[in-house]
């Protein structure tokens, strides 16, 4: 195999795993403060897509011209509404639900992911839907048919994601908030005892998750161009896998595991086989269920004594 | 007793897990600038009194007042900001945390102003925490886990401390320094409420005390009265002549 495909395969694999990476925050995010997998996650992620199409079209029918403030306005705007989705979800399906069985929240949670299909479903119609072409421009490296190429949309996600994770890291490790998110999942009844209003910090969490899900989708509907309100489904799924095989609950877990899990699936499609992808990213959550049940970064949980 | 004004009255208080009794018509009073103790022996019910201070188990019956105000019921945080901090059963400190993180949790409820000042504070009542104060807090000892666990208390400018067996499991050196200290925090014009089953420490500690047998208060009276009384001496103190 040339050095060629092996680089572009990189390139692909970084681009995609940067995305399951920001999707699997909200899932760990969220299961690591509540203990619960939100299932709609993916479906917010596909609000966002529709989002962001909506707000594109409405920028371009104003005749703006400016292509990066029209993206900046979209990213901020999509950012915003999706993160009302996530806030909402919490407060209607999950928050009345607190302390029932663990299994009540779950059903409610997918309950809430075929609400969103099917609400997109119905009010914006069932066809795949479509944004332009924005961004062509690619760089492209090496001569005749030995080239690496990246899309300047492909390079604008890698840096995207990856800023985002980054400050995302800080808000979580530096800040008041952080703090008080980091001890909310480690002892929510200690943390209400030291003035931390949990069900607050709780919504924050479903808000944060949302947005980075909400980036993605702005990445993602300017890289592909085409969406419907089913996409919400694999790409869930594969940022949940990401997110249990870097370890359910770790934040670092979750954008390690979106990396290693974008990468491999795309040298899988580039050396292996392309049919046969999603089988082997699977394949590599059962794997990992089997032999680290923690995922990588993940602790076991210890009994408190 | 005839006080004026108590900082925390308890009136009556119920409080059940599930089917289980686990406080029967608990009255007791405390008062500004008091270190009052109530011991009682394992699962009589100690703890979730401290616990049912902070609503949860939320009261099935009877009131409680702090500073003249109806608090039953209150969501916890709300009551965190009123000025009543706890070290809990089992200190529940963040072990995840550093140690300064976990001091600087402390303070939320009274806001960022005087973290500084206060965080030098803790420090000098417990310089082990300064020597630790990067280190993550679960790595700890147990008694530095319990100066953590006060010392995150303190950082909230508590009117009321309440704490839940600070001398348990430690070696009796660290005991006897748990309870100079908690003396100096006293003195610097705290209100301490102590929970026990080291009734000889707490009761020559505090000035006034409750006895609490399953679920009920059985005694009170004076620091000296309890110690003095053969029920006690019998019961909690290991009925030594």
């Amino acid at each position: 195999m040339d050095w060629h495909i092996l680089a572009q395969q990189l390139v692909n694999g970084l681009t995609l795993g940067s995305i399951y990476g920001l999707i699997a925050i909200g899932y760990t995010m969220v299961y690591g403060i509540v203990g619960m997998i939100n299932f709609a996650h993916g479906d917010v992620y596909m609000i966002s897509a529709y989002v962001t199409a909506i707000c594109l079209a409405v920028l371009f029918s104003f005749g703006i011209d400016s292509l990066p403030f029209a993206l900046l306005v979209t990213l901020a705007v999509t950012m915003l509404i999706t993160a009302a989705y996530g806030w909402t979800i919490e407060r209607v399906a999950y928050r009345p639900l607190r302390g029932a069985p663990r299994l009540a929240p779950l059903i409610s949670a997918i309950g809430m992911s075929l609400v969103l299909q099917n609400g997109v479903q119905l009010s914006q119609g069932a066809k795949t839907q479509g944004v332009p072409s924005l961004i062509p421009a690619t760089l492209r490296f090496g001569e005749g048919n030995d080239f690496v190429q990246i899309t300047l949309v492909q390079l604008m996600i890698i840096v995207v994601s990856l800023t985002s994770m980054a400050a995302l890291t800080w808000l979580i490790q530096r800040t008041s908030l952080g703090r008080q998110c980091r001890a909310t999942q480690q002892d929510r009844r200690m943390a209400a005892i030291l003035g931390i209003n949990t069900d607050r910090i709780i919504s924050t969490v479903f808000v944060i998750g949302a947005a980075m899900a909400a980036i993605a989708g702005v990445l993602v509907t300017l890289n592909y161009g085409s969406f419907d309100f089913y996409i919400g489904f694999v790409t869930g799924i594969k940022a949940f896998t990401a997110a249990v095989l870097g370890g359910i609950g770790s934040l670092p877990g979750a954008m390690l595991g979106g990396l290693i899990l974008g990468l491999s699936e795309a040298l899988f499609s580039g050396m292996v086989n392309t049919d046969y992808k999603d089988v082997f990213a699977f394949s590599l959550l059962v794997l990992v269920l089997i032999f680290r049940p923690t995922g990588l970064l993940g602790k076991p949980e210890v009994e408190k004594v | 007793m005839s006080h004026s004004k108590p900082l925390l009255q308890i009136h009556e208080l119920d409080a059940r897990y599930g089917p289980v009794q686990a406080l029967c018509q608990v009255s007791l009073s405390i008062d500004s600038g008091e270190i009052v103790t109530l011991i009682g022996a394992n699962g009589a019910g100690k703890s979730t009194l401290l616990m049912s201070l902070f609503g949860d188990p939320l009261p099935a019956g009877g009131w409680i007042r702090y500073q003249g105000r109806d608090i039953t019921g209150l969501p916890t945080h709300e009551i965190a900001k009123m000025g009543i901090a706890q070290a809990p059963e089992g200190r529940r400190i963040f072990a995840a945390m550093s140690v300064e993180e976990n001091l600087l949790m402390g303070a939320i409820p009274v806001g960022a102003d005087h973290v500084d000042a206060d965080l030098i504070k803790v420090f000098e009542l417990f310089p082990r925490l300064k020597e630790r104060r990067n280190q993550r807090a679960g790595t700890l000892s147990g008694g530095e886990q319990q100066m953590l666990a006060i010392g995150r208390a303190l950082m909230s400018r508590p009117r009321l401390l309440l704490l839940d067996e600070p001398s348990l499991g430690l070696a009796p050196l660290m005991v006897q320094r748990i309870f100079a200290t908690i003396r100096e925090i006293r003195e610097s014009g705290a209100t301490i409420f102590l929970v026990e089953q080291n009734a000889h420490h707490a009761l020559k500690l505090a000035q006034r005390g409750y006895v609490l047998v399953n679920g009920e208060i059985r005694l009170s009276g004076t620091g000296e009265e309890l110690l003095a009384d053969p029920e006690v001496r019998r019961a909690y103190l290991g009925g030594q002549g």
